[in-house]
Formats: C-alpha cells, structure tokens, sequence
C-alpha cells in the first residue's frame, strides 16, 4: 500500500499559518533566499522546468515553460497572478493551502516574480473564502515587516509587492484569460489564444498565471532539487496532487497522494471504503469538465495522461464517490446545469449547444426519448467540443460522454424500458400498494397532495398511476413498508 | 460630468456616504486607464452596504468612477455574488456542489422551499426569509451543507430542517428587536 505524500499540503496543520515565526521554523523563506543570493533568474526557472512539475489547475501545463515563455518576453511592467478562484464544486485543496499555508504561496510568488522579472503580484480569490482572505492580508504586511516583501527585498535590488483583487462567482474566471478580463473591471469572458498571457496578459503585459497547489510547490523543488521531485510521482507526472474526497465514500477529506497511484488504493485504503457497505459505482474527477471512472479502471495509476485517456481529466482535484443509488443520466444533467449557468454566453457553440444538449438529457430521464437520440446526442457534443472557444466550452460534453461512453447500459433502461435502476429519474417511477401489507390504515391515502390514493379503512388501498406525481410522500409515510418503488 | 441627469434616490444618504468615501481612500486616479480594474471591489463594498446593487447603486458608482452605466450594469449580471434584488433579513443558502449534491442536497432545498412557500432565489412575503442556491462553499467533508449568514449547517438531511429554521426565526427576530 502506498502512503500519502505531503508537498503541497506539507505545512497545513502543522504550522500556525499566522505566526511567519513557525513558518521560518518549517525552512520557510528558505527557498527565496537561497533564489535571490545564489541563483540567477534563469537557474531557478531550470530547476522548475527539469523538476518536470505540471500546473495543478486542471490542464497540467508544464510549469517551468509558462514562466521561461514570460522571462523572455521584453517589458517595463510583468505580473505573477495567483488564481485561488476556486470554482470546481466539490474541491477545496486551495481553500486549505491559503488558509493553512499562507506564506508559502506569498514566497513562491515572489520567486516567480524574481525568475520572470515581475514587481508585481496579484492574488485573485474568492469572495466566499474570508478567512482566506485575512490570513492573507495579514501575511502580506508581516512579511513586509520582515523585508521578505516589498521594496528591496532582503536589502537586494529586487523588489516585488502582492495585492489581492476579488472573485464574484463566475466558474469561467478559472480560466486564465477569463480571469485577467475580471481583474481589469469587466465580465469575466475568455478571449482565444494566442496571444498567451505569457505574452500579453494583464493590461497587455507578460502575465503568468498559475494556481494556488502549483504554487505550493515551487519552495520545496527549489529546497530539495528537481531529482527529488521526479523521484516522487510519474516520468510524465512528477510529484504529487491533493484531491478532495468527497460523496459515498467513508472518509472524506483533502488527500494529497503521489501521481501513479491507483484509485482502488485511494478509495479502499485511504477512503475507508464506500459509505453503508453499498456497491461502488464510478468516481468523477475534473468537476464538470471531467468524466468518470469506472470499476474497470479502479487500477488504473492516476496521472493527467491516463486520465485523459480513459476520458476523463486531472481538473482541479475533485474526486467524488457514487455508489449504486446514484443514477448516471441524472449526474451528467447535474454538470450540464451547472455549465448552462456558468457559461459566459460568448460564443454560440457553448450556450445554445449545452441548453439543447440538456433538453436531450432531460427527454432520457423523462421518459419521453426514443432511441434516435443517442447518436444526437453524440453529434451535438462532437460539436460543441469542436467549436467552443474556450476550456469551459470545450469539455462541458465531457461528464455526458464519459457516462455514454461506461453506462450506455442505463442510458438504455431510461429510453427502451422507460426504467431508473437508481430509482432517481422520477417521471420513471412508480409507486405501488402491496396488498399483503396493506392493512388500510389510510395514512397514505390522507398524506397524498393530489388525492390519487383510494381505499376503504381496514382495506387494502390502491394508487391511480395516471394521476400520481410521484412525490413519494406516501412511500415515505407508509410504516408498513407497503408501498413499493419501481 | 457636468450633463450628467439628476437621478433619483431613496436608499439611505448615509450608506451613500460611506461608500462614497471608501472610493475616495481607494484614491483613484480619474485619468488612470486602469481605474476599471477597481470597479468589482467597489461593488462588493457597496453590495455589503446596501444588501444589493439596485440601479440608482448603480449609477452612483458609474458616476464615481467615471466609467458607463452599461459597463457596471454588464458586470453586475455576469457574476453571481452580485443581485440587483433585496434579499431577506435572513438569507438561507444551500450548497449544491457536487459533493453536497451526490449527498442529497436536492432533498433539502426541496423540504426548505415546501417549509417557506418560496422557490429558490426567492423572498418571502414579509421580506424576512431569503433562499438560494450556492456552488461550493468548500466544505464537501460535511456535506450536504447549508449557510445561514455566517454560520455554516454540516452533513444536513430533509428532518433537519424545522430545527434550522427555528434557529433562522430566532436569528431574524433578534434583527428585529436590534433595531
């Protein structure tokens, strides 16, 4: 069994993320002032690229590339921005690390900032997350207080400052050039690449942007060297990832692991197994860009390329755990939902190609799709994946494809036997009175909304399918078990 | 400026104040080409004074950042944290995040819509209930969760929520009494 590795999550719970004192103590600082008296801007941005170490936002872009792409650009003015718009539901790795790990953020900032000659950092973050947000204020003017920020850094000519700018609930600003357009004032909308914002980012100027677990990073590669890293993790995925393990699973929490592991290791060692001894059905990574992985992938070693390959993605570090009673149609409408809200409506193919992919999901879960509609729905997310100009657009079919792709079984149940084996998809259901248990007590009968239950007291009651809503509140009232769901 | 139309107002001249003098210690230069970079935080500011951004909100801080009314009111819809409608006394959120919702969070929206007779994104008639629908608070170990103001309800099911609601009464009538 392999154990977890803690890089990213190394200092949460261990030190107090308000004292710089306890931080100093875990080797903090460490790293800048090994980067600014021993190393040219050059070396340590070697030391990143050959570490190998991928961005940990989801698209797991080389690190040490986006920051040599911005150090060779020519410019009076560069930005370091920190994205800590956390906006995958269910993930919540970079909450931790702000909140428990403050100052490692602020002084991989700043080494960013001397390896790309950048005097200016910006943490953009949610508006949700205010304990964050004053662990942060309060780190920034401390480690001024101790020349580790601020003008002339350490008394070298360097000199960098962070400020933070807020979110305000919009999942597309986790894309980079969305989340430039939300810095500057104005609606969060991507615009195409390229230009990179390595090149032209914030204001026009060579911007890097990386995410809070990737940041996280930086100090212990620059500590311990780029052959230690690439000792931990895969060849292609070095290092480790934090996942937050969430769903109907036993324990849930934020897991930090090294690439290569397997997820039955994750879910039957780490996890405890699932929740209520039920069957284990898929876990879903990558939030609403992502897809799910099955049982015939439990062994399957987790890295951003063999996840990609069974369909799924890295993402954010989601990880959530259904079991048996969780209906796949319904889920991948879940994401879907969530996309049709979150899309910024720029271009055509993401918001009218996602409400016309739901109205298909919804025909399947209502009953009313007959077996046309799969190659429809196969078509419309080719081309919605196709066409859309930015990630969001672009992976928002994942969650239906993914499902198609490992439960075409259950997609079929709901369009040729009209059936939810999940018992979620409730225009599929029905309800029914077993005569043998029924002793007429009339309790369903008088708890039903619509009245569609007859029966005499002391007799057995029967429910008037056409009339039924389904709501289920007789199921539940019933204390003789003697209402079926089928 | 000087064409600019007198508008009207009716939220109160001291919240006015205030939010007029957190942009002036913002100390924004009129002629900086980046000065719309500060308009979200000015908006978060006011939303936390006024509870909402209204149009007469809006045009204030248009004006006072010399940027269009179009521009404020664009951003304003984009982004969720922003509402250009009051909310209740109290506000009743529930996280629909994946982790709450494979823990059944749809079940306990539903038990809070029937208990207060209002959809979600609704106010009830008397103004002092609000319920909506949040994405993540970052608390999925405790899911589902529901956020009442500040204070946060963990691994929360259907029977619940009489006893959360009765917490939300007592909440809105010491409001009522502070006043």
């Amino acid at each position: 069994m392999v154990k977890q590795v803690r890089i990213a999550l190394r200092n949460c719970g261990r030190v107090n993320p308000e004292s710089i004192e306890d931080y100093i103590n875990a080797r903090g600082y460490e790293a800048l002032v090994t980067c600014l008296f021993d190393k040219k801007p050059a070396d340590v941005i070697n030391i990143i690229t050959e570490s190998g170490l991928r961005g940990r936002g989801g698209g797991g872009f080389p690190t040490g590339i986006k920051w040599k792409a911005a150090a060779a650009e020519v410019s009076d003015e560069k930005f370091i921005i920190c994205n800590a718009d956390e906006g995958d539901p269910g993930a919540f790795m970079d909450r931790a690390v702000l909140e428990g790990d403050t100052h490692s953020v602020l002084e991989a900032m700043t080494i960013a900032g001397y390896s790309v000659g950048a005097d200016k950092g910006i943490i953009y973050i949610r508006a949700e997350y205010p304990l964050a947000i004053e662990r942060i204020k309060k780190a920034i003017e401390i480690s001024k207080e101790y020349g580790f920020l601020g003008k002339n850094i350490l008394g070298t000519e360097f000199s960098f400052d962070i400020e933070l700018k807020y979110g305000a609930g919009a999942f597309v600003c986790g894309e980079e050039t969305a989340l430039i357009a939300s810095i500057e004032g104005k609606r969060g909308e991507p615009v195409v690449k390229p230009p990179y914002p390595a090149q032209k980012g914030l204001w026009g100027k060579p911007t890097i942007v990386n995410n809070v677990e990737t940041f996280a990073n930086i100090c212990p590669i620059i500590l311990n060297g780029k052959d230690w890293f690439r000792s931990i993790g895969t060849q292609k995925s070095p290092g480790t990832k934090v996942f937050a393990l969430a769903g109907k699973i036993n324990n849930v929490g934020l897991i930090e692991i090294p690439m290569g592991m397997t997820l039955r290791n994750v879910i039957d060692n780490i996890g405890g197994g699932i929740r209520d001894g039920k069957e284990f059905k898929a876990v879903q990574t990558g939030g609403p860009s992502g897809g799910c992985i099955t049982r015939e992938n439990l062994d399957t070693p987790i890295d951003y390329d063999n996840l990609l390959s069974i369909g799924s993605m890295m993402g954010s570090g989601g990880m959530i755990v259904m079991d048996e009673d969780d209906c796949m149609v319904n889920f991948a409408k879940f994401f879907l939902e969530f996309t049709i809200d979150e899309s910024c409506g720029k271009c055509a193919p993401c918001r009218v190609g996602n409400k016309r992919l739901l109205e298909l999901l919804e025909k399947v879960t209502n009953g009313q799709a007959t077996e046309e509609i799969i190659p429809q729905i196969e078509q419309l997310c080719a081309t919605i994946k196709k066409a859309s100009l930015c990630g969001l657009g672009q992976t928002s079919p994942n969650p239906v494809l993914s499902t198609l792709r490992y439960f075409r079984n259950e997609y079929d149940e709901h369009i040729k036997d009209k059936k939810c084996r999940s018992k979620v998809c409730k225009a599929l259901l029905k309800y029914e009175i077993v005569p043998d248990k029924c002793n007429g007590c009339t309790r369903c009968a008088r708890s039903c909304p619509v009245q569609c239950i007859s029966g005499k007291v002391k007799e057995v009651h029967t429910i008037d399918q056409k009339a039924c809503i389904k709501c289920g509140v007789c199921y539940t009232n019933c204390k003789f078990n003697a209402i079926i769901v089928s | 400026m000087s064409e600019v139309t007198e508008y009207k107002k009716i939220l109160p001249e001291e919240l006015y104040r205030k939010l007029d003098s957190f942009v002036e210690d913002l100390g924004i230069d009129s002629k900086d080409p980046r000065k719309k970079g500060y308009l979200i935080q000015v908006l978060h500011k006011a939303q936390s004074l006024f509870g909402y951004l209204p149009e007469e909100v809006q045009k204030f801080v248009a004006r006072k950042l010399g940027v269009c009314h179009s521009e404020v009111s664009g951003v304003i819809s984009f982004y969720n944290f922003f509402t250009t409608l009051p909310k209740g006394k109290v506000n009743i959120s529930i996280c629909m995040g994946t982790a709450c919702f494979v823990r059944g969070s749809e079940k306990v929206l539903k038990e809070f819509e029937n208990f207060l007779h209002i959809k979600s994104g609704g106010v009830t008639s008397d103004g002092k209930f609000s319920l909506d629908v949040l994405r993540c608070v970052g608390a999925c170990g405790l899911a589902p969760v529901v956020m009442v103001g500040d204070r946060v309800y963990g691994n929360v099911n259907p029977k619940m929520v009489g006893d959360i609601m009765t917490d939300c009464i007592k909440l809105a009538n010491s409001m009522e009494e502070n006043k």
